[in-house]
């Protein structure tokens, strides 16, 4: 009945918002941010700690949200791992842009990992459900606590 | 009451989405327009339009007449006793604001509070925090039983210091679906000295209004669930009320003479609608009840009563589905939620097979904390909701939780 959802429900969505890897708050952390939905009541709060070099050792969350938004977080965790933060800007733009379009740069491992999200651009009123963990995070980087994706 | 001639005059029920015939179950957000709603604003715009109150000439005069008659129509359907009571806004927001600005500010002293109850619409909550930040009232907050209805004892307990000037409150929850005992909720509020508003945005859509019967001091409700158009709204409040009253809005329309020393306001209901008014909207909202009155509100209410037993059996029966509320005295709107399966997912499987329903807060975040969860999906059920609708909601739902287990 629902074959041509299939699209924006792929396999690895529906694993990561049911089981998420990185659902959990970290035990030591160098930066934090919660993030909200106040149309929908999805909430997130991400928790990030960087190595000495200032690349991003771990990423944890948790989450209250559809099967979009955990996994949209879940994925975002684990690419995240081993970058500096101007590296995970550009990647949130690039993420935000392949939300909204559709389409995402060839050839980059993380976009690649991303990109079973890349149908939610088809359904305008779900766009915000995939953003919002990367909102919460690009607050945690600026040291901001929290940000709204609306 | 003949379903099948009733969808007829729907146009936009013949509509498909996504490939597949509309099932239309958000009508408690915003309802479909009928036929006759549509034809008479095309009507006005077409053969007969003009500035109301205005003009000197034919057309302002038959404009006129038709937005004066509007009111009428409306003090019939709430049973007033004066058509000068009927004050028309943007939306129920708007109705509501006024009375915040221009009751709480001009009439209730600091130090008063206002009643609101737990599962009010932001648009009955928002108003008042203003009002107490800007003006010392104080806000109190009745409490909801795990049921979804007022909890009457503690209700009557926050009247009891006699410092609530005015009761605002919900005649039907948009989110549990519960009616709330208007009449007693008057009666306390004026036995304990203070006047009493009613929320009837969703309460006017299924069941038939009279405010002398309820004896309410404000009631308001919003064209746009009432089968007509966007952009006009009612307030109607008692005469000695609104007399005593300052102006909301200034403006052209509300003045009976002007100089820079001072300005005099016009008469009621004019006092209050400062500004060009929504003169099409008026015209489709007095179509949206005739429509109203020509099908019945006794046939209304049967119809669906009879839609939402059949909704409450099926979803009863479908295995993790968790519906919202168990008020006792309830219509035709039914928040639920579904284990494995978050409410937006929810709807948009249901949008897939042409299911239109809400997910979300419902612009009711305090209830849905007090409820302990972050969002509910709901069906909701208009005059022209079929039980083979609901139906099909029952079996989509059952699929989605297939796919989601
Ligand atoms: C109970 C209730 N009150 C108020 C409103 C506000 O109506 P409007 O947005 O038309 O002002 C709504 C609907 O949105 C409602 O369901």
């Amino acid at each position: 009945m629902f074959d041509d959802l299939r699209d924006l429900y792929q396999e690895v969505i529906l694993d990561h918002g049911r089981r998420p890897r990185h659902g959990v708050r970290l035990a030591a952390y160098d930066a934090t941010a919660k993030g909200d939905n106040p149309m929908c009541g999805d909430r997130v709060q991400v928790w990030v700690r960087h190595e000495a070099d200032g690349r991003i050792a771990e990423t944890g969350f948790e989450a209250r949200g559809c099967a979009i938004s955990i996994a949209s977080a879940d994925l975002m965790a684990e690419v995240v791992g081993g970058h500096s933060d101007a590296e995970i800007r550009d990647l949130a733009g690039k993420f935000r842009n392949m939300a909204r379009t559709g389409t995402a740069p060839d050839g980059d491992a993380a976009m690649e990992r991303l990109r079973p999200l890349a149908g939610v651009h088809e359904y305008p009123s779900r766009v915000k459900c995939a953003t919002l963990a990367w909102h919460a995070l690009l607050a945690a980087l600026d040291g901001k606590g929290d940000s709204s994706s609306e | 009451m003949n379903l099948a001639d009733i969808r007829a005059q729907f146009p936009i029920l013949n509509e498909s989405v996504r490939g597949k015939q509309l099932v239309f179950l958000d009508s408690a957000a915003s309802a479909q327009k009928p036929r006759a709603v549509i034809d008479a604003m095309v009507h006005a715009m077409e053969h007969q339009y003009a500035n109301v109150h205005r003009g000197l000439h034919w057309m302002s005069e038959r404009t006129t007449e038709a937005y004066e008659g509007t009111r009428d129509a409306i003090a019939a359907l709430l049973n007033a006793r004066d058509r000068h009571e009927v004050v028309f806004t943007g939306n129920s927001t708007g109705a509501i604001n006024l009375v915040a600005h221009s009751y709480g500010r001009g009439i209730l002293r600091p130090g008063q509070a206002v009643l609101i109850s737990g599962m009010e619409h932001h648009s009955n909550i928002v108003p008042w925090q203003m009002l107490r930040d800007a003006h010392g009232i104080e806000l109190r907050v009745a409490p909801i039983t795990d049921a979804g209805e007022l909890d009457m004892t503690a209700f009557e307990a926050l009247l009891a210091d006699r410092k609530v000037g005015l009761v605002s409150i919900t005649h039907m929850s948009n989110v549990l679906g519960t009616y709330t005992p208007a009449a007693r909720i008057a009666a306390l509020a004026h036995a304990y000295g203070a006047k009493v508003l009613f929320d009837g945005s969703q309460a006017i859509v299924h069941r038939k209004i009279d405010v002398q019967a309820l004896d309410a001091d404000f009631y308001v409700f919003t064209g746009h669930k009432l089968y007509g158009p966007t952009g006009i709204g009612v307030l109607w409040a008692r005469r000695a009320l609104l007399e005593a009253m300052p102006p909301f809005m200034g403006g052209g329309d509300m003045i009976s003479s002007v100089s820079y020393e001072c300005s005099t306001w016009a008469e009621l209901p004019h006092k209050f609608e400062a500004g060009t008014p929504a003169i099409l909207e008026s015209i489709g909202l007095n179509a949206a009840i005739g429509f109203m009155n020509s099908v019945g509100y006794d046939a209304i209410a049967a119809h669906e009563a009879s839609l939402t037993d059949h909704a409450l059996s099926r979803l009863a029966g479908i295995e993790g589905l968790n519906v919202i509320g168990r008020a006792q005295d309830r219509g035709g709107v039914v928040s639920f939620t579904m284990q494995g399966a978050h409410a937006h997912d929810i709807a948009t499987l249901l949008d897939r097979q042409g299911i239109a329903v809400r997910a979300g807060q419902h612009c009711a975040e305090p209830l849905m904390r007090r409820l302990g969860l972050d969002s509910t999906a709901r069906a909701s059920f208009g005059i022209y909701t079929t039980h083979d609708e609901i139906d099909t909601l029952a079996d989509t739902l059952i699929r989605v939780r297939e796919f989601f287990a």
